[in-house]
């Protein structure tokens, strides 16, 4: 076994219907992207939860550094002016 | 991402009291914990053991319903145990692919299952000499499975969650149908109800025995409850499933194996509980070292598998191989 060739990684995701975006359910191993589909279909998808499926190997996936993820990230925490209820508005405007 | 990030990464973390103390905050404050996030060793290690051993565990878990699927007695009961041993092979997959992602590689988990060092659920290694063994599994070792697993779905780390989630939506479906499996045959002939009890009585201490050690004795469960991995004790789980089941075997005629079985109006804080008997914890320890009456057909009937699906493996590989140099040369 040891001297097998490794199997691929794929990261799956599943559209639950029209409307929605695909999103990540987990991840199976498959030697190519159709068997990695079918795969997908049988491992994720048994009971009606989507409509399309997406595979994508994994290696390819890029991730930011969660330890970056202060700099990264919270800089977005003090810019409250990027939110609708930072503006004063007469109350007799109504919606806006 | 989810899987590869860590794959080649380093993981080590330098564990001083800070950063354990760091930790220990994001737990208490009921953060999950995701793939590339730092984490001590034994959090990582504690999770590699517990989702690879459940993994296994559905895994191997197909083998004795698997055992029926041909001799089931109708179309509806056949559908339904084709789906559910399916359902398992689901399972372990989400498993094994939430063990992915703590850095250890799947040809390694199926090598420690193949090689008899991973260890799996002691259930399974228990015989299914009748049809009403598959009642009985749906409705006792689905069961219990279940008490095991909803707290799971809160687990501290993100990916072992996520993959409990699904698990127990899908399970539910197991217990109900083995109930069902049992009520008719508890409903039907003398012989019939004999066969539902004699399964009863077979699986009741093994599906107790499934919660694991008591709580004296469990060598885990202490810093696993801390780290917010387990959320109850063996015990507390145990006494859950028996509270539960006891009235369920009433209800249909059958009895539990167990003479100091006797409700208890004290326990439970108040609301009552059953009080029941000794777990044979030899026989417990027995099965775990390898020792159970089915240990080795069901390590020989996994690599019976491995080896026979050994082409299927290199033909997709190099099936895969050669689109991709035609692609290149193209």
């Amino acid at each position: 076994m040891s001297d097998e060739k490794m199997i691929p990684l794929w990261e799956v995701f599943i559209r639950p219907r029209n409307g929605l975006n695909h999103k990540h359910v987990g991840s199976l191993h498959a030697a190519d992207g159709e068997l990695a589909l079918q795969a997908a279909r049988d491992v994720y998808t048994r009971r009606e939860e989507g409509n399309s499926i997406w595979v994508v190997r994994a290696e390819d996936i890029l991730a930011s550094d969660p330890d970056k993820s202060a700099e990264n990230f919270d800089p977005a925490a003090d810019k409250i002016y990027r939110h609708p209820s930072f503006y004063d508005i007469p109350d007799e405007v109504g919606h806006m | 991402m989810y899987s590869q990030g860590l794959i080649g990464a380093n993981t080590e973390t330098q564990e001083t009291p800070e950063f354990l103390a760091a930790f220990q905050a994001r737990i208490d404050a009921e953060e999950k914990i995701e793939p590339n996030d730092p984490m001590p060793a034994a959090y990582r290690k504690t999770l590699i053991r517990m989702i690879s051993q459940h993994a296994h565990s559905e895994i191997v878990g197909m083998l004795p319903e698997g055992n029926w699927i041909t001799r089931a007695p109708t179309l509806r009961r056949k559908v339904a145990l084709l789906a559910k041993v399916q359902d398992e092979g689901g399972h372990g997959l989400y498993l094994y692919s939430a063990a992915e992602t703590l850095g250890v590689s799947r040809e390694q988990l199926t090598q420690e299952l193949l090689t008899g060092k991973a260890k799996y659920s002691s259930i399974f290694n228990y015989p299914t000499p009748t049809w009403a063994d598959i009642g009985a599994i749906g409705w006792l070792v689905d069961g219990a499975a279940i008490m095991n697993q909803v707290p799971l779905c809160r687990c501290s780390y993100g990916p072992y969650a996520r993959a409990m989630i699904r698990v127990c939506k899908e399970e539910s479906f197991h217990q109900r149908q083995g109930y069902e499996l049992m009520t008719s045959l508890a409903e039907g002939t003398e012989e019939q109800k004999a066969m539902a009890q004699d399964a009863l009585n077979r699986w009741w201490w093994p599906s107790l025995m499934m919660f694991g050690p008591s709580d004296s004795d469990s060598q885990h469960s202490d810093q696993s409850m801390a780290w917010k991995i387990k959320r109850f004790t063996n015990d507390e789980l145990r006494q859950k499933f028996v509270d539960a089941t006891v009235p369920q075997a009433e209800l249909i005629g059958l009895s539990m194996p167990d003479e100091k079985l006797t409700w208890n109006e004290s326990k439970n804080n108040g609301q009552g509980g059953y009080d029941f008997g000794e777990i044979d914890w030899d026989e417990f320890w027995q099965v775990v070292k390898g020792h159970g009456m089915m240990n080795k057909d069901r390590i020989n009937a996994k690599r019976k598998a491995w080896d026979d699906g050994a082409w299927v493996r290199q033909a997709a590989l190099a099936h895969a191989e050669k689109q991709n140099q035609r692609k290149a040369a193209a």
